[in-house]
């Protein structure tokens, strides 16, 4: 196994982009390394992007924010700007592994790890967030819904890596949240979640909405009957009640051990109403 | 009861002596022990949970670049019976079975080959080449449906024990046992209610956090050494040369410190296999399981199926119980169904009752010892009955428990009379506590039960040596899983008059202290605790002898008081008192060094019964539950340390209550577990419980010179039927299957 730390991106497009054999591209290392202990995977050669420049930082521009594919979790739980601007992307950010998991794991790596339980990823799609992505015939801006396209499967093509994550300045009255179920507390997998983000207009009614679940389908699940559902509400019971079945209506999991179809189902709804409720709140609803 | 006495040592509660080493990661542990020219051991273990094995081929294994030594069910010798001694249940020649499969694979994980190389990398490159020919056959997984006739046979050979007439048909039941007393027909006639339930639990594993591990080494003359994590040396020592057919004298165990147990380390796994590795490859083989390997191949507790019936007067007497279990035993015999059978009622007074226990067979691991073994499972469903008959009396439930509670003198259901025991003061503290007394928070329900443990005695050695300068070596042979050498030192400082910090304990090995039986049955405390008591009042005696000599007096003229000798009042000499380390110093001039020693069977080992209060609440949209206060009450007879008993109820509090809400070992169609690793076998986190909060009731055990009790299992006991009894209150419907995941809770809110 060959181990290189370049220091440009173009350094790392190059290597990935001419490896022979099994490539994987480091940052956190948070889901590489453990699948190397666990015998799943054998690498040829591991692409260490942590120390090309601007890839552990979070910048905060006149349209928002880009985050390097090698921040932390914990370092966007310490970034008070993105924190206010987009707390449900932070809070599900910061629900991955344990304490000392989210030193080190990034949601570059939750995102291109292609989890359907991954936590951020709901939260970040909810949020409208974007994807940089740098490759042998240079750079490209895709929507963050469109990288995911099955379990550990994405659409990054060979010499691609992920330079970083982008996410517009919310508009005034914008506010976002995300929950997932765990039987535990803590240092567990989503058995479903759910994401989302609104925007109001006049007098608290619902302008703009974007409701995702989590670990209920192959991917992350947009679900715009949800969303439709309580825009141009206040939401109300019946709005939320109809989210909640538009939700439920959109799941498509599977039985496993984590949690049966049924459980999975009616808990997804549970959490999208839930959610719903405080990215109400944190717009400014009352 | 008893007088209060006050002690000097006893109930302080000083730092762990093992404590520094273990912080700051200086402690051995089991896969610690490192060696020149170590090789690394692995095991092959079957894809197939039940399969007949044609043939193995190690040939390819052995000739690759690094391998020194290949072994598989081949080349052990045939096994020998015999009863496995401690806790664990079954027989020697099982066990043997057990550590390697011979003609069958049991279960998924069942051990057929095994390898030594140079690095563990090529051990496991080796184990691929290894060819197994299986014929597979269908899994028997289902307790129940393992007992039909007609179902698939783990073993041929197998004809049910304890029938009234002997069986002619194999089966997969290996064993039944009745229990009864009174009539139950006509105490189901009293009965004013009754009540009935059938109670599943799933097999579920202790989750010790240390992997079983070590190192072996066999020098020319075939003499072994190995370093392990045990729960008993003495007792991994006897099982494996009957296992390897080795005289004991040619096998050195040496117990490291151990990353706990529960029960779960009282049989041997790897041992004998790096003894022959070591043996075949004339290197020190170590071998280290690893999480998933500790699911899949090493003893859970059983699955069970229990059918309870009890029924009482409106006054809340109880009148009559019924019961009928079947305990999944795993791949061999050997599932807790006596301790089962035997506690289910053992907190009560019942003229009228009845219990039946099957052993059964199933493709699953080979079950062992977990606290309290089989005592949990059977009394759940008891506590669960007790819950619902007290809702129907419309009655309190530590009240229908005190109108029924055993004393002094009940005759127990397992046949003798109890001395002094603690449960009704466990009742009355519980009735009052005020975690009892204050409201149920909203949204919340409260779940009350009563736990018990019968403990055991057993054999233990121990030695006392007093250093020249008058500092005290205790040596015992119960590894320290608990705490017990602080204990040791306790008692010993205690019954010597000496200061706690004068005094140190260890564990020796097995070629340097006598024979101790597993640390297990919560006895080390009370059984090698009364050989260190006994071993000091020899020393005691020692110096009485030589200060009588030294003065020139008779032996019954010197008293020992305060950790000195003194002349006895009236003796006519004006002599000074002579301390520990005043006889140690001049020892040579006296007869030489002090060394006391003792062994003994330790007899009235003194049951420990329990009250734990939950309140527990209920997300009722998604089933999950928030474990809002946890409050453990036990009678600890005289608490040494009271510090590691607290430890000790609320480790058994935060065990049981996983095994409660989450844990269970998850199977699919062809018998392969789901779930084997810490994520999705859910233990509690730190963050899921709340402080836990006991309390000690101290009725001394009249057969302990201290009045000790064991109090390591009996905690683990009352926490499946306290919460489950408290969610039964929280969502107004009974759940008879644990755990009580959320899916389950869900479903049952739904109806």
């Amino acid at each position: 196994m060959r181990y290189e730390a370049p220091s440009t991106t173009k350094e790392a497009v190059n290597l990935l982009a001419k490896a022979k054999g099994a490539a994987y591209v480091l940052a956190g290392g948070t889901d590489l390394l453990v699948r190397m202990k666990s015998d799943l995977i054998e690498p040829d050669l591991i692409v260490d992007i942590k120390r090309i420049k601007g890839m552990c930082e979070i910048k905060k521009t006149e349209s928002g924010f880009t985050i390097g594919a090698c921040v932390s979790a914990a370092q966007m739980g310490e970034h008070s700007g993105l924190k206010k601007a987009w707390p449900g992307v932070v809070e599900a950010a910061n629900l991955i592994g344990s304490d000392q998991i989210q030193g080190r794991c990034t949601v570059v790596g939750n995102l291109c790890n292609a989890s359907p339980a991954a936590d951020s990823v709901p939260a970040m799609i909810a949020a409208g967030a974007k994807v940089v992505i740098a490759g042998p015939n240079g750079k490209r801006t895709v929507s963050i819904d469109k990288v995911v396209t099955g379990p550990g499967k994405t659409s990054l093509k060979k010499g691609e890596v992920v330079e970083a994550i982008t996410l517009a300045k919310p508009e005034p009255k914008t506010g976002d949240a995300y929950l997932r179920f765990i039987p535990r507390t803590e240092m567990d997998i989503a058995v479903c979640s759910a994401g989302v983000s609104m925007t109001l207009g006049a007098k608290g009614v619902v302008k703009k909405a974007c409701v995702v679940l989590g670990a209920v389908g192959p991917t992350a699940v947009i679900v715009p009957a949800a969303a439709k559902a309580i825009i141009g509400t206040k939401l109300d019971d019946a709005a939320l009640a109809k989210l909640t079945a538009a939700c439920e209506k959109a799941c498509a999991p599977i039985d496993d051990k984590r949690g049966t179809i049924e459980f999975r189902t009616e808990v997804a709804g549970v959490l999208a109403r839930r959610a719903a409720k405080i990215a109400y709140d944190r717009a400014g609803g009352k | 009861m008893a007088e209060a006495v006050s002690y000097k040592s006893i109930g302080t509660r000083p730092i762990r002596p093992d404590g520094v080493d273990k912080v700051t990661g200086r402690a051995q542990f089991g896969a610690d022990q490192n060696l020149p020219n170590m090789l690394y051991g692995r095991v092959l273990r079957s894809p197939h949970a039940h399969a007949v094995i044609k043939s193995v081929d190690v040939s390819a294994a052995l000739a690759l670049e690094g391998v020194y030594a290949a072994i598989s069910g081949a080349d052990f010798p045939g096994p020998k019976g015999g009863a496995l001694g401690g806790e664990g249940g079954g027989d020697v020649s099982d066990v043997a079975k057990n550590v390697m499969a011979r003609d069958k694979a049991l279960y998924h994980g069942h051990a057929v080959a095994a390898v030594a190389a140079r690095s563990q990398k090529i051990a496991e490159d080796a184990l691929a080449l290894i060819k197994v020919e299986y014929q597979v056959l269908t899994p028997v997984l289902d307790v129940i449906a393992a007992m039909n006739e007609g179902s698939p046979l783990l073993n041929e050979k197998n004809f049910t024990k304890g029938l009234p007439e002997k069986a002619t048909q194999p089966s997969n039941v290996a064993s039944v046992m009745k229990l009864a007393r009174g009539n139950v027909d006509e105490g189901f006639e009293q009965a004013d209610v009754i009540v009935e339930g059938e109670y599943t639990i799933p097999m579920a594993h202790q989750g010790y956090i240390e992997p079983h591990a070590c190192t072996a080494t066999v020098n020319e003359e075939g003499k072994a050494t190995v370093w392990c994590s045990t729960q008993g040396h003495f007792e991994f020592r006897a099982m494996t040369s009957k296992i390897l057919d080795m005289k004991v004298s040619d096998l050195k165990f040496i117990a490291t410190e151990i990353g706990g147990g529960f029960g779960g380390k009282t049989v041997v796994y790897l041992e004998p296999l790096a003894i022959m590795l070591s043996k075949a490859s004339g290197r020190p083989v170590k071998m280290m399981m690893t999480r998933e390997e500790v699911f899949r191949a090493t003893g859970p507790t059983s699955g069970t199926v229990c059918r309870v019936k009890v029924g009482a007067k409106k006054d809340g007497t109880l009148t009559a119980a019924k019961t009928w279990m079947a305990y999944e035993a795993g791949a061999f015999a050997g599932g807790p169904i006596g301790p089962g059978a035997m506690s289910i009622y053992a907190p009560y007074r019942l003229e009228n009752f009845h219990v039946e226990a099957y052993d059964v067979l199933v493709n699953k691991p080979k079950v062992a010892a977990y606290r309290a073994p089989g005592a949990p499972q059977s009394m759940h469903a008891m506590e669960c009955a007790m819950d619902e008959i007290a809702r129907k009396l419309n009655m309190d439930p530590i009240d229908l428990r005190l109108k029924n509670a055993a004393t002094e003198g009940t005759q127990a259901p397992y046949g003798p009379k109890f001395p002094a025991i603690g449960l009704i003061e466990c009742l009355e503290a519980a009735k009052v506590h005020p975690n009892y007394t204050s409201p149920v928070p909203a949204g919340a329900g409260r779940g009350v039960a009563v736990g018990f443990w019968f403990n055991v005695g057993m054999q233990s050695s121990a030695e006392v040596r007093i250093n020249e300068d008058g500092t005290v070596t205790v040596m015992e042979g119960s590894p320290d899983i608990g705490g017990s050498r602080a204990s040791m030192c306790l008692m010993a400082a205690e019954t010597l008059g000496v200061e706690y910090q004068e005094v140190k304990a260890y564990v020796g090995d097995t070629e340097s202290t006598g024979f101790c039986n597993v640390t297990g049955g919560s006895r080390t405390t009370f059984a090698t605790g009364m050989a260190v008591v006994q071993a000091c009042e020899d020393i005691i005696a020692q110096c009485k002898s030589r200060a009588a000599a030294t003065w020139g007096v008779d032996e019954d003229q010197v008293e020992w008081e305060d950790g000195q000798a003194i002349p006895a009042p009236g003796t006519n000499a004006d002599v000074k008192p002579l301390s520990l380390a005043d006889i140690a110093g001049n020892a040579a001039k006296t007869g030489g060094p002090l060394l006391g020693r003792a062994s003994l069977n330790a007899q009235g080992p003194g049951a420990s019964f329990a009250v734990n209060l939950t309140d527990l609440a209920v997300d009722r949209e998604t089933g999950k539950v928030d474990v809002l206060s946890f409050t453990a009450i036990q009678d600890a007879g005289t608490a040494i340390h009271p510090a590691y008993v607290e430890g000790q109820l609320q480790g058994g509090a935060a065990q049981g209550l996983g095994w409660a809400l989450n844990e269970e070992y998850i199977y699919d169609a062809n018998g392969v577990m789901q779930n084997a690793g810490f994520l999705d076998y859910r233990v509690p986190v730190a963050s899921d419980l709340p402080m836990i909060d006991t309390q000690i009731i101290e009725v001394p055990n009249p057969s302990h010179p201290y009045g000790v009790r064991g109090v390591g299992e009996t905690p683990i006991v009352a926490p499946l039927a306290a919460a489950a009894n408290a969610i039964r209150d929280a969502i107004g419907v009974r759940v008879y299957d644990l755990p009580l995941s959320p899916p389950r809770i869900l479903k049952a809110l739904e109806g």
